[in-house]
């Protein structure tokens, strides 16, 4: 085979796709994104033409050319393809963009013409691809750096060179010399007692090293959760288990020198199980004489929040309407392109090495050295580039099994998911029934509100209370209202876990919360926006909801007006007319926690380097959010050089001492906070020794050459302020088929201070996209028998750059008295307001209310013909 | 995905040398993306010498080996729209063979529509013997056909007169571009001594339903037709799409195929 020009010799194995073989021969750059021909990150050219390396069998390609995204570039620098992704920052995470590039590269003008089509093959889960559509037709986003505040610039992502030649590093994307694989076998039942594993069998299969079961784990239960205080989360999992709880569930590991060899050893393993009664639905597992999941939880309820304020049955007394419904939402994957996994070993120090696709390394290695009795400094966790993320990887779902073979074994180990394990086996966002009860006066005046909250934590607590609690907060806090009460459950069930999933709860209770107030306005014939002018919280306001809540939190800046007016000025435009089709506007609003509550610490250091550049050492981890690229710009401005001339390390636990994580919001307003405060201080120092010296890079040579020269710094999280979210649907609905059409978005968010307007705008749009997502497409299906049927991305369908509208983005002018510079957190809320505010928008177009997501086309043309307003 | 049990690759592989473990191998997208524990051999085909489509006096033959791609761009209208109706990416257009979507089995597969539409025949072939079904028999159930343990689908035969009719195609999904959830295609006779309506509806059912009207039909007459032809429980249930949706979108799409062909 000639790859990218060089003959390569070694035969592929009969069986094997050309993806691994690349891979095999260095190609790191030819992604795993699905493994099953649906995604095209793993796209290259074989004599020419475009295909999905994953399911072109490798011996096919013996004789022929295949060119990958290290092969693209001539030898004058970059394709202009590359090019073309770096001048309009087509990637976020950039674990899809070798794909991308290499199909782009590959497009006839035809097909150019008709991205919808001709890209369905390329999913990207962080852009919203609108970028990519800026890439692909040559829009130059990115701004050149020039003298000056470096803040407030859009700056490209420092990583984007390496992103767009294939070489950016992600976790298994080196060679490690002698590394075992490790395959999982799982349970085929929903709920049941392992009384036997036979391994004999297994253990006979040449290349099989070691066989692990419940008997070799560790006793210690503990949380796939990671919180900085651990306690947040029930301790209530073990890394292989004498009980599954869910199908899907790690029984027994194989480890053997090659994944064939482990496959072949999970084939070999013979179980014998005690099937045990399975709870599916919240409802069964409340039920009185439900079977339990976990000792302690009684009625298998792992938190519940009863609380109010005010009389709310005064409240409703006092209402001119009241509305009450209930509202659903499923289970959502987070799809993030690379799936979970690990690679562990020691290094030559006999320390414990685990090189994950995390967002909270120090937490993971924090959970490792408690879990193995070791001393955290007899630990390291590290990222290498990490293609995504979404709350997923704030989870320690691999690294536990990783690090117990390698500490067997004292041999490197691998452990990959697959894409149907990311479906099986890994986390979902919360499946949550909300019934809203919400009363207000004829001006529009809320008088009471009143939720019953049901949340679904799967078999596992992960993030269950943390969840629950947080979705009952802002949705309402957002509100003035004097009557308010709520009732919620998390409830254990026999089925796949959730865990933290972008918006952390608020987008569930927003939709049942953002719906009802839409309900409340048509029915008093008020402006939506009005309604909620009339109701929302103002600068001063104390931020209350039932519960006990922390009071660090108040609204250090206030951009909500500006938000509604864009919205505003948006719904002014008037409505098209459209033969066959109804058309209808929606809005809908959020609030957002700049932070989680009980403080989110950072750690930065920036050091003065030999050559007069700084390195800013930082601990949180960089998933296609671009958190790296607002820390440049912020120690650029404090350091008062250049952003070319700052280097950024993190997400490893040796470089700082510690970071909560890359989750809850917090990149820019505490990890950027530290990096601030480490920058300040290091350019305090540098100008007290330069004694009035200007800090040229002459003179920061010699000084560099006198001593280090370094400073720290520190966030603790807290206080926090809140951000706001607006967004606004125009939609047209076929009644005779069901099918929407989004005519316009507009999505207005108060930031703060914004950092990176091109980046700020990136992280809106994919949020956006995601949102869209959730509401119109995904939802994860569990059987009668608790195994989950959507498996992978042909049954689950992901958003495709024919799904996603472009979405206008437009920022409220604030300046946060909290956040560094003036910032807020802007990554997860954006999410958040999308479902209400689209069905908002087709409850106007059609008159029905639809309560129950994803509004998929047959499940609109369903429930108009329920509500007798289809069309034949 | 690697088939880690696959030990073999036969190349090109020949009827009579299948044994249980085997699997035909066309172009491999199918396969290669499952998991196929059971699978320890690969008979490859697209080595066969088989060319990919051979115009003849009474038609089109198209062997199981040729790709999406090469029939997207053979130059028959209704066969390029079928092909744009997969799921799959032009990327895959490249490699996927018509066999492989025929033998799939699938409701959504396109090529079960066109065949099926156009009064398609398959070769199939065993050891000494052959034997030709009509692609809209060859199809039984959902992921489920004629095909008999170790048979191989040769080639489809699309007749003449079929392929230079006049046809009106109509493709629903719950996405843009997605996968299909229904799929009509109308056929109008040749206008002399056939002016009737052959409409096939894929993709809403678990296999094939031709509907044959020798004379034009009303409106009226063909919704009688599809209900009385189609029954509620042949509408396919999956996350593709409600068994009702399905039903609604191929009364509909069948009476604008109707229109345009009929006006």
């Amino acid at each position: 085979m000639i790859i990218n020009g060089v003959p390569h010799d070694r035969a592929p194995r009969p069986g094997q796709c050309l993806r691994t073989y690349l891979r095999e021969e260095g190609c790191f750059g030819v992604k795993k994104g699905c493994d099953t021909g649906d995604c095209g990150a793993c796209t290259v050219h074989v004599d020419g033409l475009p295909v999905h390396s994953c399911v072109y069998p490798a011996f096919r390609a013996a004789a022929r050319d295949v060119t990958t995204i290290e092969g693209l570039a001539g030898d004058d620098g970059l394709h202009p393809v590359q090019q073309r992704f770096l001048d309009a920052q087509g990637f976020q995470c950039g674990f899809c963009t070798a794909g991308l590039i290499m199909t782009t590269a590959a497009l006839t003008d035809d097909q150019r013409e008709d991205l919808s089509r001709a890209l369905k093959g390329n999913l990207c889960r962080c852009t919203g691809y609108r970028a990519i559509a800026d890439a692909v037709a040559g829009v130059v986003n990115v701004a050149e750096p020039v003298p000056g505040a470096a803040v407030g610039a859009s700056l490209g992502a420092p990583a984007g060179p390496e992103v767009v030649t294939g070489t950016a590093r992600y976790t298994f994307d080196e060679d490690v010399p002698g590394v075992l694989h490790l395959k999982v076998l799982r349970s085929p039942h929903a709920h049941a007692r392992v009384l036997a594993v036979r391994t004999e069998a297994a253990l006979a299969i040449p290349g099989v090293e070691l066989v692990l079961t419940h008997a070799d784990a560790p006793e210690r239960r503990f949380s796939t959760a990671q919180h900085e205080h651990a306690s947040e989360d029930p301790a209530d999992t073990r890394v292989l288990d004498d009980v599954v709880r869910f199908a899907g569930q790690r029984v027994a590991a194989v480890v053997a020198t090659s994944e064939a060899a482990a496959e072949a050893g999970c084939r070999a393993l013979a179980v014998d199980y005690e099937v045990l009664p399975a709870v599916l639905t919240p409802e069964s597992a409340m039920a009185d004489g439900a079977p339990r999941l976990h000792d302690g939880a009684e009625r298998n309820v792992v938190a519940e929040l009863h609380d109010g304020f005010g009389d709310v049955h005064k409240g409703f007394g006092e209402a001119d309407v009241v509305y009450e419904e209930t509202f659903r939402t499923p289970r959502v994957q987070h799809a993030s392109l690379e799936t979970h996994g690990a690679v562990g070993r020691l290094d030559e120090d006999g320390r414990l090495v685990i090189r994950t696709s995390t967002q909270t390394p120090f937490l993971t290695r924090r959970a490792l050295a408690v879990l193995f009795d070791l001393p955290e400094d007899r630990v390291r966790v590290l990222t290498g580039r990490v293609g995504g993320g979404f709350g997923g990887k704030q989870e320690m779902l691999v690294e536990d099994l990783v690090a117990l073979a390698v500490l067997r074994l004292r041999r490197p180990v691998r452990h990959e998911f697959t894409r149907a394990e990311q479906f099986t086996s890994a986390t979902t966002r919360h499946p949550f029934t909300v019934t809203v009860k919400a009363g207000a006066r004829a001006d529009g005046t809320l008088t009471a509100l009143s939720l019953r909250v049901v949340s679904e934590t799967g078999a596992y607590g992960n993030h269950g209370p943390a969840v629950m609690f947080h979705a009952c907060h802002e949705s309402v806090a957002l509100y003035r209202c004097p009557n308010m009460r709520t009732d919620a459950w998390a409830v254990y069930t026999n089925t796949v876990p959730a865990g933290a999933f972008r918006g952390y709860g608020l987008g569930q209770v927003s939709f049942a919360v953002e719906s009802a107030l839409d309900e409340l306005a048509r029915r008093l014939n008020l402006d939506p926006i009005a309604l909620r002018e009339r109701n929302v919280v103002r600068p001063g306001d104390h931020l209350t909801a039932p519960g006990d809540h922390a009071d660090d939190l108040t609204i250090a800046s206030y951009g909500l007006d500006q938000c509604l007016a864009h919205l505003r000025q948006a719904a002014a435009e008037p409505k098209p007319a459209m033969d066959g089709w109804q058309v209808g506007d929606g809005m809908a609003i959020t609030m957002i926690a700049a932070g989680p509550p009980g403080g989110h610490y950072a750690d930065a250091t920036a050091t003065l380097l030999p050559d007069g550049r700084f390195d800013i050492a930082v601990g949180t981890a960089e998933f296609g959010n671009g958190s790296t690229t607002v820390h440049t710009q912020i120690a650029a401005d404090a350091l008062g050089t250049t952003p070319d001339r700052i280097v950024v390390r993190q997400s490893d636990t040796d470089v700082v001492r510690h970071d909560t994580g890359a989750f809850a919001s917090t990149g820019v307003v505490v990890a950027g906070q530290a990096v601030l405060h480490a920058s300040r201080s290091l350019h305090a120092v540098l100008r007290a020794e330069a004694g009035g010296r200007e800090l040229t890079e002459t003179v920061l040579k010699e000084m560099a050459a006198r001593r280090r020269f370094s400073a720290e710094g520190h966030w603790g999280g807290s206080p926090r302020s809140v951000a706001f979210n607006a967004q606004w649907f125009r939609v047209a609905v076929d009644p005779g088929t069901g099918e929407l059409q989004i005519l316009r978005s507009v999505h207005s968010a108060d930031a703060g201070t914004v950092m990176n307007p091109l980046q700020c705008r990136g992280q809106i749009e994919g949020g956006v996209a995601q949102a869209l997502g959730a509401t119109l497409a995904e939802h994860v299906d569990v059987g009668p028998d608790g195994q989950v049927t959507t498996t992978g991305f042909r049954q689950y369908h992901l958003p495709t750059f024919a799904d996603v509208p472009r979405t206008e983005v437009l920022f409220a002018a604030t300046d946060d008295a909290i956040g560094p510079l003036g910032a807020k957190s802007m990554s997860e809320s954006p999410f958040n307001p999308v479902a209400p505010a689209l069905a908002n928008a087709i409850r106007d177009a059609t008159g029905v209310r639809l309560t129950d997501l994803p509004l998929t086309r047959d499940r609109i043309w369903s429930a108009l013909r329920r509500a007798g307003s289809a069309s034949p | 995905m690697d088939l880690n049990t696959v030990a073999e690759v036969i190349s090109p592989a020949e009827v009579g040398q299948w044994r249980p473990g085997d699997a035909w191998l066309g172009g491999g997208t199918a396969l290669f993306g499952e998991p196929r524990p059971h699978l320890t051999r690969l008979l490859d085909l697209t080595t066969a010498g088989w060319p990919a489509l051979t115009p003849h006096d009474d038609g089109l033959e198209i062997a199981a080996t040729c790709t999406i791609a090469e029939l997207a761009a053979s130059g028959h209208d209704i066969a390029e729209k079928c092909c744009h109706a997969f799921l799959a990416s032009f990327k895959i257009w490249n490699v996927a063979t018509v066999g492989g979507n025929l033998c799939a089995a699938l409701p959504a597969g396109p090529m079960i529509a066109l065949g099926a539409a156009l009064d398609g025949t398959a070769l199939l072939q065993s050891p000494g013997a052959e034997r030709v079904v009509r692609v809209a028999d060859f199809v039984t159930g959902e992921g489920t056909s004629v095909l008999r343990e170790g048979e191989l689908l040769r080639s489809m035969h699309l007749p003449a007169a079929a392929l230079r009719a006049v046809t009106a195609y109509r493709q629903g999904s719950l996405h843009a571009h997605g996968r299909s959830g229904v799929l009509i295609i109308g056929r109008r006779g040749d206008g002399q001594d056939d002016k009737g309506l052959v409409l096939t509806v894929t993709a809403a059912t678990k296999r094939p339903f031709v509907l044959r009207f020798p004379q034009p039909p009303s409106a009226e007459l063909l919704q009688v037709a599809l209900t009385e032809r189609i029954p509620d429980q042949a509408y396919v249930d999956d996350v593709h799409g409600l068994p009702a949706w399905r039903r609604q979108l191929t009364r509909r799409y069948a009476e604008e195929v109707r229109t345009e062909l009929m006006s």
